[in-house]
């Protein structure tokens, strides 16, 4: 029974076993070498190179959003400020479930079901760390709301920050605009490390065109943050040592704009579709510019709903839409003091000369003839009665005799047809037309050439010249100032917020207007002052009990043809009133020391004897006369308003 | 009789009575010593990773109070009683990996433990000692080196519940059970062409591994291991904090509760699998290589008691367990420096957990049964 039995070494089994185990303990010293060199490169060698890594992992730079420069009024009176408030932020790389959360705010009513597609674009649009407003200017009701279900939220946070107020609401808010959050479209423009913690940015007048000054210097606050990007008091037992540096706030904005004389206007237009726009003639200081309807800015900069902005959108009588910039209508009459300097300047007619008004004007090979708002005529006028009583005949036949092109040179000095350079921009320029302009603004030959007969209507306003009103204030400006001008500008001086100092930006002369004669600019003066004081004067109703003199022009544009509503949806019924006249009226005063020079108008007003000429009235009491003055004048009812009829002898 | 010497006397006195207390207890005092020393500072470790956690604190003191009195337990056993309950262990072992196996798949989950009412058990923890004894066993009587046969035999006592494990799903637990069992077969003298044959199986069972058996998240985990950055706030998450954690120490440390990475909570796990990380930053390398010697000195003591034993299955045991425990922290530490994959392993006797504690004091406590040396002087 040869079975294989091996004896037991002991001996020999003990030898092997000391070395094999010598065999492993060398293979695992090998080992612990091998991990011992692999800590030693990672906390020698490569210590610096870690150490900033997991000082990255721990410091956070929270950025310090710069409070926005306030904006005053030329008296200080304040336009736009800031205050604290709680707005709800998402951060996109927290949040676990987008749509979900998304959803889940809007069953909390925190978010607008219909809003989330676009605000999910916004959001997909950013970059993933920076947090989105979501909701702004909470209420406490809202805030409470969200805070007891703010674990259910993890990226979504409550953040402390300064919203924009518009303590005057509506007032002026076409010139000063608006903030909103910043737009997708906003961030293409926009460097974004200097955005980064602000919400809004400027999207109209002052408000965007002046974002850079408003805006100021961000800053930045470093934080102590754990795994989950929350800020934590301490690491373990280390306090460590965190920067600051605070953010600058913007520049303070002082307008040019006169609140007191705004909200006199406002007031004489509420309800109306109106504008207004007061100039300085001085120094080109925008004192009111106003449009009619408007809407509270502080919609949207406390984040506008979609069936708000609809409702703005949609309204027939576009409050968004900012008329006096904007705003291209026929001049009317207005254009006949210019109409008449050009007369003196290229020497068709003399002050003195009185051509026959019979009611019509024909010229030959023409059939039909132009009329005269009067049937009758108004018989042998000099040009200052021609003013005065805005004679028809007389200025057809003046546009005759000057032809087109001579129109257009002299009135483009005036400002007409081009935009003059407002600070904020947005203005536009209407339509100067001369024989050039017709040629390169229609495509047939046919209705490229300019007919003689072109050039009759636009003698009054009419045809194809149409100005805004923001244009006929600064040439009525420069008619006040017998040929100076000067730049408008809607914000005359920046307050530096760090260092205090207020800069006053220069008033920019445009270049002179000047006329042959300068006794040229005493005639039509005269004529517009007796517009106001003469005995047919268009505009004697308003204007001739005022405590200083006014010299103006009233005007009737028809509102027919002009398709400035052509995307509107305008109820049917209100068709009827759009297609009355619109009541232009423009002025200055005082005429010996003009301070202040307007342009304002009604549309479907009718004449602008009655429906403008008041609005400018009270514009001009508003500036000139002091608070105590004006109100002993409407104590004593003597204060045109609005409503009472012109008793001038019309147009 | 100068104060001097009555102090030595005193101090003899304690000694010896010490020594003497010990020996009846028949533990190992150095051994005991760097267990308790290694152990309280993992304590300290936990208390800093948990954000100063009293709670965490007294429960991993519980745990390491009763891992001692189950080491002081085991250290009581007669080595015969140790060597013939090896195999049944090993089969009570097995059947207990099948049942978790079969409970696991009607549960349609991943399943390690079976419910026993007060506590919660592991078959794959007592695998991971009764793999080696069963081997230990199986080889006492025979002639060594070990014929093919043994190996083979050997081999499928070792594969069969590794990949028991590896399937549960526990990739870290089923590794260090067949370096347990293998740790025999080199400690017994396995030939070295057995060895080159063995490899040569081993990279092919890793390729079938890799493809048919490594569940997605495992063979994520080791391609997250050789580029860590292509995932870097998924799976190479944990791999990326753990050496910035350590890198971040530098030589000296950011100081005992002052280890960003680990208070702020970027460092995951950080008292369990990662907390090597937590000593590497906050106590930087010098730190680190304390540690290690503790380990070093454990190991080298358990191989002190294996290369004493007076007979195979002692020897081929004490120097498994010794051995296996080396691999334990080597894995680990590797893993938490970024060398290997991570592979869910604790750090032995400092990480947070109960389980593994229980036993790894159980393995010294069997160590020191088999410590004959002791028992010698002892008695």
């Amino acid at each position: 029974m040869p079975r294989n039995v091996r004896i037991k070494d002991h001996y020999g089994e003990q030898r092997l076993f000391l070395q094999r185990v010598l065999a492993l303990g060398g293979v695992l010293t090998l080992a612990v070498a091998v991990l011992i060199g692999r800590l030693m490169w990672l906390q020698v060698a490569r210590y610096d190179y870690y150490f900033d890594l997991s000082q990255g992992n721990r410091i956070r730079n929270e950025p310090l959003p710069p409070n926005r420069g306030f904006i005053f009024d030329r008296n200080g009176a304040v336009f736009g400020r800031n205050t604290p408030s709680f707005q709800l932020e998402l951060t996109r790389e927290q949040v676990p479930d987008l749509d979900q959360t998304l959803v889940n705010l809007a069953r909390l009513n925190l978010v607008d079901r219909e809003e989330i597609p676009a605000l999910k674009k916004d959001i997909r649009s950013r970059r993933p760390f920076d947090p989105v407003p979501v909701k702004l200017q909470l209420s406490e009701e809202e805030l409470a709301r969200f805070a007891v279900r703010q674990q259910d939220f993890p990226g979504v946070e409550i953040r402390w920050r300064m919203a924009r107020v518009y303590p005057l609401g509506a007032s002026a808010m076409h010139a000063i605009g608006y903030v909103s959050a910043i737009s997708v479209d906003d961030q293409k423009n926009l460097d974004l490390d200097a955005y980064e913690g602000t919400t809004l940015i400027g999207k109209s007048g002052v408000e965007r065109a002046f974002e850079n000054e408003l805006h100021g210097v961000k800053g930045y606050q470093q934080l102590l943050v754990n795994a989950q990007g929350r800020n934590v008091e301490r690491a373990g037992l280390s306090l460590p040592d965190l920067k600051r540096q605070d953010p600058v706030a913007g520049d303070d904005l002082y307008l040019s704009i006169d609140q007191r004389v705004q909200q006199a206007a406002e007031e004489m237009l509420r309800g109306r579709r109106a504008a207004a726009v007061a100039i300085d003639p001085n120094n080109g200081d925008v004192l009111a510019l106003v449009s009619t309807p408007g809407f509270d800015p502080n919609l949207f900069s406390r984040g506008i709903s979609r069936q708000e902005y609809q409702k703005l959108r949609d309204d027939p009588d576009v409050p968004l839409y900012n008329r006096s910039l904007l705003g291209t209508y026929p001049s009317g009459s207005t254009i006949k003091p210019f109409m008449a300097l050009a007369a003196l300047q290229y020497g068709v007619l003399t002050a003195q000369d009185t051509p026959f008004c019979g009611g019509t004007f024909r010229l030959p090979g023409v059939s039909r003839p132009w009329r005269d708002f009067r049937p009758e005529g108004h018989g042998y006028m000099d040009m200052r009665r021609a003013i005065e009583q805005s004679c028809d005949v007389y200025f057809y036949r003046v546009a005759d005799l000057l032809g087109i092109d001579r129109i257009h040179d002299l009135l483009d000095q005036f400002g007409f047809g081009k935009a003059i350079g407002l600070d904020i921009g947005g203005e536009k320029s209407g339509v100067l037309p001369s024989t050039e302009w017709k040629a390169k603004s229609f495509r047939s030959t046919e209705q490229q050439r300019w007919y003689p007969g072109d050039t009759i209507s636009v003698g009054i306003g009419q045809g194809y010249l149409t100005v805004t009103p923001f244009q006929l204030a600064h040439a009525t400006s420069v008619i006040a100032m017998r040929g100076k001008s000067f730049k408008p500008r809607l914000v005359r001086a920046i307050r530096n917020s760090a260092t205090g100092k207020v800069r006053d930006i220069p008033a920019v002369e445009l270049p002179t207007v000047t006329l042959k004669d300068a006794s040229y600019w005493r005639v039509v003066i005269e004529g517009m002052t007796m517009v106001t004081k003469g005995e047919h004067g268009t505009a004697r109703g308003s204007s001739a009990t005022a405590q200083y003199v006014i010299a103006g022009k009233t005007g009737t544009a028809q509102a027919v043809g002009v398709s400035q509503y052509e995307n509107i949806k305008a109820v049917t019924k209100t068709l009827e009133e759009r297609k009355r006249d619109h009541g232009w009226f423009v002025a200055f005063a005082p005429v010996e020391q003009p301070r202040i020079a307007v342009a304002v108008i009604v549309e479907n007003g009718g004449q602008g004897g009655s429906a403008a000429a008041p609005v400018a009235r009270r514009i001009f009491d508003a500036y000139l006369l002091t608070p105590e003055a004006l109100a002993e004048q409407d104590r004593l009812g003597k204060s045109p308003g609005i409503a009472m009829t012109a008793t001038g002898s019309g147009e | 009789m100068s104060l001097d010497d009555l102090t030595r006397t005193r101090t003899q006195r304690t000694l010896s009575l010490t020594g003497q207390l010990l020996s009846a207890l028949r533990l190992d005092g150095a051994l005991l010593t760097a267990l308790c020393v290694t152990a309280a500072a993992g304590l300290a470790m936990i208390y800093s990773a948990s954000g100063g956690s009293g709670a965490l604190l007294r429960a991993q003191a519980i745990k390491f109070l009763l891992a001692l009195a189950a080491m002081l337990a085991l250290a009581q056993a007669p080595r015969r009683l140790i060597r013939i309950s090896a195999p049944w262990l090993y089969l009570i072992g097995l059947l207990l990996l099948l049942i978790v196996m079969a409970k696991g798949h009607t549960a349609m989950g991943a399943q390690r433990w079976l419910n026993l009412g007060f506590m919660r058990f592991q078959p794959s923890e007592l695998m991971k000692i009764a793999t080696p004894l069963a081997c230990a066993w199986y080889l006492h009587d025979k002639p060594l080196p070990p014929r093919w046969l043994d190996v083979i035999v050997l081999a499928l006592a070792i594969i069969v519940p590794t990949v028991l494990i590896a399937e549960q799903p526990d990739l870290g637990t089923a590794l260090l059970v067949a370096a347990a069992g293998g740790m025999v077969l080199l400690l017994a003298g396995l030939r070295i062409r057995y060895l080159i044959i063995g490899a040569v199986l081993g990279v092919a069972a890793a390729v079938i591994a890799w493809f048919y058996l490594l569940h997605g998240y495992q063979r994520q985990r080791v391609l997250t291991f050789l580029d860590p950055q292509s995932d870097p706030r998924g799976s190479g998450y944990h791999i990326i904090q753990s050496t910035i954690a350590i890198g971040s120490g530098g030589a000296f440390g950011k100081g005992y509760m002052n280890g960003s990475q680990a208070q702020l909570e970027f460092l995951p796990e950080r008292s369990t699998d990662f907390i090597f990380a937590v000593i590497g930053e906050e106590w930087g390398l010098i730190g680190l290589l304390a540690i290690l010697a503790m380990y070093a000195f454990i190991v080298g003591r358990g191989l002190y008691i294996a290369l004493a034993a007076q007979d195979t299955f002692a020897r081929l045991a004490a120097g498994s367990l010794s051995l296996t425990f080396a691999t334990y922290v080597l894995v680990n530490a590797g893993m938490v420096a970024g060398l290997l994959p991570v592979v869910g392993v604790p750090l032995p006797l400092i990480s947070y957990g109960g389980t593994s504690m229980v036993t790894l004091m159980a393995g010294f406590g069997i160590l020191m049964a088999l410590n004959a040396r002791r028992r010698l002087v002892g008695k």
